[in-house]
Parts: C-alpha cells; sequence; structure tokens
C-alpha cells in the first residue's frame, strides 16, 4: 500500500502532501522535513530509493524522483514494487505536464484542488488506480467540463464518460 | 538565470492574477516563497490565518470566495499549521449543490479530518446521499471521502450502498467501489466479512480496470490465508496469461508492456500461492518462463516485471529452468550501471540466497556494491551480507558491519546494524579472543544503542566460557579480556553499558590470575567512577568491582593496601544522595575492616557461576511455623485475602478497598501496634487510641496490612510514626508507613489491648484456612509465569530446570545461557528504574520492592518475613536488642548480589510486581539459609534485614555493630 505522496521543492518547502492514512499535522510537518533532510543529502547517481524505516516505522520505503525544481516523494510498503512505484512517479509527473503544459513548480502551487483531483485518479485509497495518464487526462477533462458547467447550471445527470 | 526565469515568470502572472486565483492568495504564495527563514515564513503564515478568520466569518460570503478560502486554509495547514477553525466551512460546503463546491469540500475534509473527528458525523449523511446520486462524479467524489473518513463505527451506516455500487455500470464507479470496500476490510476484516465474496466476482468483471482493482483486496486476502484461494491459482494464472498475450484494449498499455501493474499484482499473488505447493507452482511456470522472454528489459516498468518475476520463482517450487532465468536477469541488474537495478539485483540476490552457486557468481558485483557511496545500496548489501553469514565469513562481514556502523549517524540504522553484529558475533564466533574484540568494538562505538542483554550476555560468557571444559581456556579468555579492558578503560568518554560490562569483569577477574596487582586494577575502576561522575549506575559497579577486588586480596591472606583515591571516593559516596551508592560505599567500607574467612563467605572467588538453589516455598521454615503456630501465633494472611474476609458483606469498605488499592487513601493511617521487645517496658495504650481514633473493624483491617517494619521500639509511638514517615517517602509506598506488628504481636502480648485480641481471635480459625490455599495458589502461579517471561525473553522455562538441579553443580550450557539471559533482563528491569530520573533511586535493599502500582493481589514479601520476626524476639529475648542494632551483612549482601550478579544468580524472570517480590523475598531466605553454618540464621537475619531498611535510609556513620554477628 501506498502510504504518502508529497512533492518538495527543492528549499525543503512542501507543496503537495497526502498521507493515506491520518496523521496529525504536526506529525506530517515532521516527516516532510526530516524526509527532505534525507533527499538533500543524496547524490545524483543515487539510487531513486531510501529505506524509510526510521522515518515512517517498520516497513516503509521511498522512491523518488527529482525534477527540477521539485522532488517527487511515494512512501510504500513492502506490498508495492519500487521500480513500478517509480514509473507511477512518471505516470503522475506526465499526466500534470499534459494537463498543465510543461508544468512547473508554480503550476503546481496555485492549482492545488487539480493536483489533488489528478492524483486521486491515480491512487485511491493508497491503492493504485490507474497507471495510464491519457485515461487520467480524460477522467480530469470531463471533471473540469462539468465543473464549468455546474457553475451556471444544475447538476444533471451525465453520461458517456470514458469509453474504452 | 533560473531564477530570474521564475521572477520574471511571477510577475507576469501577478500582474494577469494567473491560474484564476485571487491576487491576495498570490502574493501569500510569493511571498513564502521568498521568506528567508523559518521564522519569516511562520510570521507570514499567521498574518494568514488572522486574516482567514475574519474573512471566513464574515456573513454571505460569495461561494466562489468561500471556495479560495478554503483553499488557502488548505495551503496553511500543508505548511503545518493548524487551520481547525476553518474545518466547519469545509464540511459546510460539501452539501453544495455545485459540483465544483462539493469536491472542493470533499477534498478539504478529506485532508482536515480523521475518521474519528468530531464533525464526521455531519458529513456521513451527506456521503449517504451522495452515495446514491444519479452523477457518477458526485459518487466518485463520495466514494474517494469515504476511504478516508469512514470509520469501523461508520462502516454499517455506508456498506448497504458500497455493495451496491459494485454492480454499478459505470466500470469508474465499481473499480472504487471494491476499493473502497478493500479500505473497509483493512480497517476492520470482521465488518466486511461477509461480502468477501464479491472480490472473486468482481475478479471476473468484463472491465479489466475492474478485475485489477480486486486484485488489491485479493492479494490481502491471499496473504493472511493462503489456503482458501488455493482454487483461484488457475483463474489467475489464466488471467495473466491473457494479460501478458496483449488481450487487453491497447488502453491498458504502458510503456509499450501490457498491463504491467495488473501483472505485477498477479505475481505477487501467485507467488503466495505457490510457495511450498508443488502442484499449484506447476501451473504457473509456463506463464513465468513467458514472461521472463517476452519482457523488455530496457524499460523501467520492464525490469520492474522481472523482478516481481525472480521474487515469484524464489517463493515458489523451484524449477530449475526458471531459476536459471532469474539468475541470467540478477546478473544483468547487477552488471548494470543504473543504481536502481544494482538495488533490485542485490535484493533479488538475497531471495536466491538458498542458491550458493548463484550467490557466488556475483561475488565481485557485490563488493562494488559495498563500497558504493549510496547508501541506499550499501544498506541494501549489508542485508544480504548479513542473510549470507556463515561461520567461515563471519570475521569479514562483522569487520565490514562495524566499520560502517562507525562511519553513519543515523542512530536507528546504527542500532539495527549494531544488533546483527551482535548477533552474528554470537552465533558464529570463530575464536574467544575475536568474539571479544568484536563486542568491544561493539560496544565502544554503539554502547548506549545496544541492548542491555546483550552487555550481559557479555559478561556470562567471560564468566562461563565458551562451554569447552578446558580451565585454562576459560581463564586464558577472561585474562585477555581483562588485559583488553584495560586498555581501553583510558579512553574518554565510553558508552555506559560498555563502562559496566568492564567494572565488572575487572571486579570478577582482574586480579584472579595475579597479572595486576590489586591496586593497579582499584586504581583504574577509581578512575572511571570519577570520569563518569554523573552516571550512577557505572559508579555503582564501580565501588562493587573495587569491593570484589579487596575481598579477594582479604580471601588470600594479602593485606589490604587501600589507595587514597580509593578512599575518597567511599567517603565521597557515602554521603550521596543515592541510597544505592551509599549502600555500596558502606558495604565496601566494612567489609576492609573484616578478615579472611567471612569475607570469602561474604565474596566468594569467581561465584558468578554457581548456581544457588531457590526454595520459593520457602519450606524450611515449616518446622518454625508449626511451632509459631502451635504457640498459638496469627498464621499469615496473604494481602489479598485480608480485606474480603473483615468486609465480606460491607460493600461500602469493599469499595474502599478498591480505592485504596488504586489511588491515594484520604483516611488517616492507623497508628501502629508496638511489637515491644522484651525488657522494654510496654507503651500504654492509651495514648495510641487517643491519636487516631478510628471505628475499629477498619483499624484491623489497615493493621493486617501494615507490614512489620520495627522491632525496636523504645521510644514512643508518636515517635516511631515519625520516623515511619521518612520511610514511606523514601521507599513511596504507603504500606511501610505503619510499623504494625500485626498478627503474632497481638497474640503474644496482651499489652496492645483487648479489643484487638478479640477481633482476631474471631478472625483466627477462617484466616488460617485461607493463608493455607491462598500459599499454594501462590506456589503453582509462578512457574507457570516464569515460563511466561521465559519465553518472552528468548528461554523456555529454564529456569525451572536449573532450580530443579542439585546445588552448586553447573548446569547444562544452553540452560545456562537462557536462563542467565533471563537474570539479565529481569536484571534491566531494575536499572531502568534506577535510570528514571523522577523516581528516588531505589536502594538495593528494595530490589523486590513492587512499584507502585502493585495490584491488591501481590503478597508483601515483607508480610512473610514479619511471622519469622516476631517469634525471635519472643524466644531469644536475652539479645533482642543486641541482633536487632546488628544488621547483617549477608542478608544485605545477597540482596545486593542479586541486582549485581546477572551471570550467576536465578533471579526470577519476571515482570510483575507479585513475582519478583516473592522472589527476592525467597533469594534472600535460601541464600542465607545456604549460608547458614557459618551466619546467624534466617529468621534472625531477616529481622535484621527488616531493621537494615530503617537504618539504611540515613546512616551517618559506619555502624560499630556491623559484622558482629559474624565476628562472634
Amino acid at each position: 500500500m501506498i502510504k504518502a505522496v508529497m512533492i518538495i521543492n527543492t528549499q525543503g518547502k512542501p507543496r503537495l502532501a497526502k498521507f493515506y492514512d491520518f496523521l496529525t499535522v504536526e506529525k506530517q510537518r515532521e516527516l516532510i522535513r526530516s524526509v527532505y533532510g534525507v533527499l538533500c543529502s543524496r547524490a545524483e547517481s543515487a539510487s531513486n530509493f531510501i529505506d524509510a524505516d526510521s522515518i515512517f516505522g517498520p516497513d516503509s520505503r521511498i522512491a523518488y524522483k527529482h525534477y527540477a525544481t521539485l522532488y517527487f516523494v511515494f512512501v510504500f510498503d513492502s506490498c508495492e514494487n519500487e521500480l513500478a512505484m517509480l514509473d507511477l512517479i512518471q505516470v503522475f509527473v506526465e499526466t500534470l505536464d499534459k494537463c498543465f503544459t510543461d508544468v512547473c513548480e508554480l503550476d503546481i502551487v496555485f492549482n492545488y484542488n487539480k493536483l489533488h483531483t489528478i492524483l486521486d485518479e491515480i491512487i485511491f485509497g493508497g491503492q493504485v488506480l490507474e497507471t495510464n495518464s491519457a485515461e487520467v487526462m480524460k477522467a480530469i477533462e470531463e471533471i473540469s467540463k462539468l465543473e464549468a458547467a455546474s457553475n451556471s447550471l444544475t447538476l444533471k445527470t451525465v453520461s458517456g464518460w470514458r469509453n474504452r | 538565470m533560473e531564477q530570474l526565469k521564475t521572477i520574471g515568470r511571477e510577475l507576469a502572472m501577478g500582474s494577469q492574477g494567473g491560474f484564476g486565483q485571487s491576487k491576495e492568495f498570490l502574493d501569500l504564495v510569493k511571498s513564502i516563497g521568498e521568506s528567508r527563514s523559518k521564522a519569516e515564513e511562520d510570521r507570514i503564515v499567521l498574518n494568514e490565518i488572522d486574516t482567514l478568520k475574519r474573512r471566513i466569518a464574515e456573513p454571505d460570503i460569495p461561494k466562489r470566495k468561500m471556495k479560495e478560502y478554503i483553499i488557502r486554509l488548505l495551503y496553511v495547514e500543508m505548511l503545518g499549521h493548524d487551520a481547525s477553525f476553518g474545518y466547519i466551512h469545509a464540511v459546510k460546503m460539501t452539501h453544495d449543490d455545485s459540483l465544483v463546491l462539493k469536491r472542493t469540500g470533499y477534498l478539504a475534509v478529506t485532508l482536515f479530518l480523521n475518521e474519528d473527528h468530531d464533525l464526521i458525523i455531519l458529513i456521513v449523511n451527506t456521503i449517504q446521499k451522495d452515495l446514491k446520486s444519479d452523477n457518477f462524479l458526485v459518487v466518485c467524489t463520495a466514494l474517494n471521502a469515504v476511504c478516508k473518513l469512514i470509520n469501523e463505527e461508520t462502516i454499517p451506516a455506508v456498506l448497504p450502498q458500497i455493495v451496491d455500487l459494485l454492480a454499478h455500470p459505470k466500470e469508474a464507479v465499481r473499480k472504487k467501489a471494491v476499493m473502497a470496500l478493500h479500505r473497509f476490510y483493512r480497517k476492520s476484516p470482521s465488518s466486511v466479512s461477509h461480502l468477501l465474496s464479491n472480490f472473486r466476482k468482481r475478479l471476473c468483471d468484463n472491465d479489466p480496470g475492474v478485475m485489477g482493482a480486486t486484485l488489491c483486496p485479493l492479494f490481502d486476502l491471499v496473504t493472511t490465508d493462503v489456503s482458501s484461494y488455493k482454487d483461484l491459482v488457475i483463474s489467475f494464472v489464466n488471467i495473466l496469461k491473457q494479460v501478458a498475450e496483449r488481450r487487453l484494449p491497447k488502453a491498458y498499455d504502458y510503456h509499450n508492456m501490457p498491463a504491467p501493474f495488473i501483472q505485477i499484482k498477479l505475481l505477487k499473488i501467485l507467488a503466495l500461492l505457490g510457495n511450498g505447493d508443488k502442484q499449484a507452482s506447476e501451473h504457473m511456470y509456463t506463464v513465468v518462463g513467458d514472461i521472463f522472454k517476452k519482457c523488455d528489459s530496457a524499460s523501467n516498468i520492464g525490469n520492474a516485471l522481472l523482478y516481481e518475476c525472480i521474487c515469484c520463482v524464489s517463493s515458489i517450487y523451484p524449477s530449475p529452468k526458471l531459476l536459471e532465468a532469474a539468475a541470467d536477469v540478477i546478473a544483468r541488474f547487477l552488471k548494470s550501471d543504473n543504481h536502481n537495478l544494482k538495488y533490485m539485483g542485490i535484493d533479488a540476490l538475497g531471495r536466491l540466497i538458498s542458491k550458493p552457486e548463484i550467490v557466488e557468481q556475483h561475488q565481485l558485483a557485490v563488493i562494488d556494491c559495498l563500497e558504493d557511496p549510496d547508501d541506499t545500496l550499501k544498506r541494501k548489501t549489508f542485508e544480504l551480507l548479513y542473510k549470507m553469514t556463515k561461520s567461515s565469513n563471519v570475521e569479514v562481514i562483522v569487520d565490514r558491519m562495524i566499520d560502517y556502523m562507525i562511519s553513519i549517524n543515523d542512530s536507528h540504522y546504527k542500532t539495527e546494524i549494531a544488533s546483527r553484529c551482535v548477533e552474528l558475533a554470537e552465533q558464529f564466533a570463530p575464536s574467544n579472543q575475536w568474539f571479544i574484540q568484536t563486542m568491544n568494538k561493539v560496544f565502544e562505538h554503539a554502547g548506549d544503542l545496544v541492548n542491555i542483554k546483550v552487555a550481559h550476555n557479555l559478561m556470562r560468557l567471560i564468566a562461563e566460557g565458551f562451554g569447552e571444559d578446558d580451565e585454562s581456556a576459560d581463564s586464558q579468555l577472561r585474562s585477555s579480556a581483562v588485559e583488553s579492558y584495560l586498555r581501553i578503560i583510558g579512553e574518554p568518554k565510553l558508552p555506559s553499558l560498555f563502562l559496566q560490562v568492564v567494572c565488572w569483569v575487572l571486579g570478577e577477574y582482574g586480579n584472579a590470575d595475579g597479572k595486576f596487582s590489586a591496586s593497579y586494577i582499584t586504581g583504574k575502576l577509581c578512575d572511571v567512577a570519577e570520569a563518569y561522575s554523573n552516571d550512577e549506575t557505572v559508579k555503582a559497579y564501580a565501588v562493587t568491582a573495587i569491593m570484589k577486588v579487596y575481598s579477594f586480596e582479604i580471601a588470600a591472606g594479602r593485606k589490604l593496601d587501600i589507595l587514597p583515591e580509593c578512599q575518597s571516593l567511599i567517603e565521597e559516596l557515602s554521603t550521596s544522595h543515592s541510597t544505592d551508592l551509599q549502600q555500596r560505599a558502606y558495604e565496601l567500607q566494612a567489609l576492609t575492616e573484616l578478615d579472611g574467612h567471612p569475607v570469602e563467605c561474604i565474596m566468594p572467588l569467581d561465584a558468578s557461576c554457581e548456581d544457588i538453589e531457590v526454595d520459593r516455598n520457602l519450606s524450611f521454615l515449616d518446622g518454625y511455623v508449626k511451632e509459631s503456630l502451635e504457640k498459638g501465633a496469627e498464621p499469615y494472611i496473604p494481602e489479598n485475602e485480608r480485606s474480603g474476609i473483615f468486609d465480606i458483606s460491607n460493600f461500602r469498605s469493599q469499595e474502599q478497598h478498591e480505592v485504596s488499592t488504586h489511588s491515594l487513601r484520604f483516611e488517616a493511617y492507623e497508628l501502629p501496634k508496638t511489637s515491644v521487645p522484651v525488657g522494654i517496658s510496654p507503651v500504654p495504650l492509651t495514648s495510641s487510641s487517643e491519636l487516631v481514633p478510628v471505628p475499629e473493624p477498619s483499624y484491623y483491617r489497615e493493621a493486617q496490612q501494615m507490614p512489620s517494619v520495627s522491632s525496636s521500639s523504645d521510644a514512643g509511638p508518636s515517635e516511631i510514626k515519625l520516623r515511619l514517615d521518612g520511610v514511606q517517602k523514601k521507599w513511596g509506598k504507603p504500606s511501610y508507613s505503619s510499623p504494625a506488628t500485626s498478627t503474632n504481636s497481638a497474640s503474644q502480648k496482651p499489652v496492645n489491648g483487648v479489643t484487638q485480641a478479640e477481633g482476631m481471635t474471631t478472625g483466627n480459625p477462617r484466616t488460617r484456612e485461607i493463608s493455607y490455599e491462598s500459599n499454594r495458589t501462590q506456589v503453582e502461579i509462578s512457574p507457570e509465569k516464569q515460563k511466561l517471561a521465559a519465553s518472552l525473553f528468548g528461554g523456555s522455562s529454564k529456569t525451572e530446570k536449573r532450580a530443579s538441579s542439585s546445588t552448586g553443580n553447573k548446569v547444562a550450557k544452553a540452560s545456562n545461557l537462557t536462563t542467565s539471559k533471563a537474570a539479565a533482563s529481569a536484571f534491566t528491569d531494575t536499572v531502568v528504574e534506577k535510570s528514571h530520573p523522577v523516581q528516588p533511586p531505589p536502594d538495593l535493599l528494595d530490589l523486590g520492592e513492587p512499584s507502585v502500582t502493585g495490584s491488591t493481589q501481590a503478597v508483601d514479601p515483607f508480610k512473610q518475613l514479619e511471622g519469622l520476626l516476631d517469634p525471635s524476639q519472643g524466644t531469644s529475648s536475652g539479645n533482642a536488642v543486641g541482633t536487632s542494632k546488628a544488621p547483617d551483612v549477608i542478608s544485605l549482601y545477597s540482596d545486593m548480589y542479586t541486582t549485581e550478579q546477572s551471570g550467576g544468580l536465578v533471579q526470577s524472570p519476571s515482570s510483575d510486581g507479585l513475582d519478583s517480590k516473592s522472589t527476592s523475598a525467597s533469594v534472600n531466605a535460601t541464600l542465607h539459609s545456604a549460608q547458614s553454618n557459618k551466619g546467624p540464621n534466617a529468621k534472625d537475619s531477616l529481622e535484621k534485614d527488616a531493621l537494615v531498611r530503617l537504618m539504611g535510609v540515613t546512616p551517618s556513620s559506619p555502624n560499630p555493630n556491623l559484622f558482629k554477628d559474624l565476628l562472634g
């Protein structure tokens, strides 16, 4: 199971933090800080995995990727495959990129709720839901369209979403 | 340059209010981004919180505005500040009809609230309604919230709807419903246990996505119970085959791989199902082999799949062909330049450890990984090495591990690797010398992180040797240990635990082979005590070690030459605020004034391995007890029996009794009934009844609970009370406050009052029976507890074996090992207690003292001693005063011995007060009886022991009467 997803910038500021088990605000903050502490001490050539037993308790690992000014961090347990998690980060970033065209840190800061919407389409309750970024995009567009519509009109039944 | 670009972009956005957010939010983000320090950031955020608090409380906020406030709240909370004032607004927003607002509301509550939050109750209803919505996006949003917000109690409220959604026409909804159900299963398996068949059903869903989602819960289910899912092996293999053969729609491809995440999950499940099951495994061979062949090893996800195949192959019943394929892949991983692949390769190698030929092939690659600067890779490699350690390679591996351990700072991993070193060293040590050196290194560099048991194990090993019957090898081991410790001892800042070991070994064996003089050893020990003057445990170890060295000198008939620094240390410690250190200092002082024979009895040479038989029934006292009973003494009643007897019909006082055991007592303590030794004028009864007028029945009960502490009472009752107040404070246990010698004194001494004697006689016949019964039950319980404790600490009922073995003999090595382990762990308790800053350091005599939480069932050891005390006064009236003033050193020491010599003494490895209490009492007694041919008899010493408890508190000068017994 995936325990948490974080985006931290290279200065250690959290840009997104989602924990799939509830933690207090203080605890979250502490975890983010310790994860950042580990991340910034790692060499560029080093592997993308970290044993996170000392931060998240037994049986937890971290897979991370470093894009420009951001670290994308997934925390998960031994039920997940490390390399596959790296690909999941890739899916997430690809989707963001498609969504914002050339995503940068600022997009992420200002579209906080959209970010969550995307993440919720990829990971659901700590399990991988969808790994095709095109599919995720379709879902997101659908939601945006409906949201835009619901701003002017009341909700109506919607059909025809995602035909494979 | 990069920065300039960003600033430019920011400015551009600022001007147009970009991203549809307000200028305010933009400014906030910008100012936080530019803040130079944490304090500045905090100030900005707190400012923002103030603004939001104000704004959000305004009436009639437009919904769009409200949405932005909520998002700003989320942002504030992500930065680690409390935004709870806005939670209720987020909850309100979930009720909104507009999809945007509803989604924002749900997003906010899932991030803000936990499943036990008070506001959840306001959301459950909304969720129920939304789950029934005919807009599937609303349903999806609600399902998302369900995963996070529904707890065990609210599951039934939404469960029917979720089950209905499993048949929803939209596959996206079905998928999420399956996952929500999975989430429920994780939270509370019992709540959905009747619905598990739904997962099997959904496995056959038309939509591959739903099928894929079902694999997650099935993986969990198979993990917990493999056997009931064996029937699905064929289905899983078929699905995997179809997926691998690209039968799924193109949309499921990822980087040209057909649905790799589904394949990975399937392989994980197959690995579980095929584990140790030849028949099931044979079904899998073909498909797994195919995947090995088809996988594209150029892409990341392809390698992920290959790795999963290796895991599966290593788990299922071995197939030579597949193992070969796996070995090839591992070789490719290890040869790769990519660190991620190397990492996976090392991990995979660890899974195939049972095939040494594969591992050996990659020796060089493993060594490379070990020297890699990447910490993750290094750790993974150490894990692999740990798994493949044998007696042939232990030296290399442990040396490497220690080097690495020294180089890192992460205390968590340091602890882990230290314990692994110790484990490997204990298991595979090729020689004693090496073992001791290794342990020294581990202790030196991670001493405060290793378990205290490790230290006790080391002491035991040095004391007992490695099990060869060769005495000379053992003594060689010891002298090499002594030498190495004398070398190390001067180094600065050694960990406390290591110093304890050093002191103990130097005390036991420092001058055993005559290589080093006593004054040299004691000088070193004094240095330690001085250098680590803040560490009381180390000081205590050092003082006792000095005592041992001196006593061996005395016993050997050599003249004692006490160093001046040693003398000053004793003086310093005898005024220490720690009673433990004080005690030790006085004992040492007293011991130096003795001569050969008694010293040898007190401190036998190298006796830490001697077995001491513990007579838990105190059967040697039977005759004595019988005699006393015949003389009309009151039988012993265990504490838990007492209140019930007298207040069985009285609900209120029973309640009172309960209260008294758990919390403070509000009733006044009873005046002590003084047991006056013959020859001292009795205290008039009137004075005592005047002081505390309490109803008679409760008076009696109280008196029964009070153990006897004092037998010398030449002062008036009020004075006694004063003195005992001090005692109570010191030991922190109310029952010490009153020195009433309850049972015997009453019947023997009519002085104490008629009413009381009456009370006794009425209670007498009943109590006697009960006391015997409870005595028996207690005996029955204790071995059981021992077993439990022993099994907790890694041993199996070895204590019993030991107790039954005849005296003095060394028991078989194995049993010794576990016993002393257990003893060591029992010792841990005392040490922990000692190091606790709030509690006063327990006196050594207090070893058996129950913790303050002692239950009603607990039997006070002093209650047991009590019976012994009084008759001695009755019979030996002549020297009553004399003996009572001379505390017995042996009984003193026996107590201390238990805390000190973890190697030898059988201390009940119990974890609760009851056991340790009764044992310490019996250890006291037995140790004594073993030596009773020289010392005084048991009851005398116990009596004196009790007195010492009084006197040991603040002795201002060495007692001249100490050891009088022994000498005379």
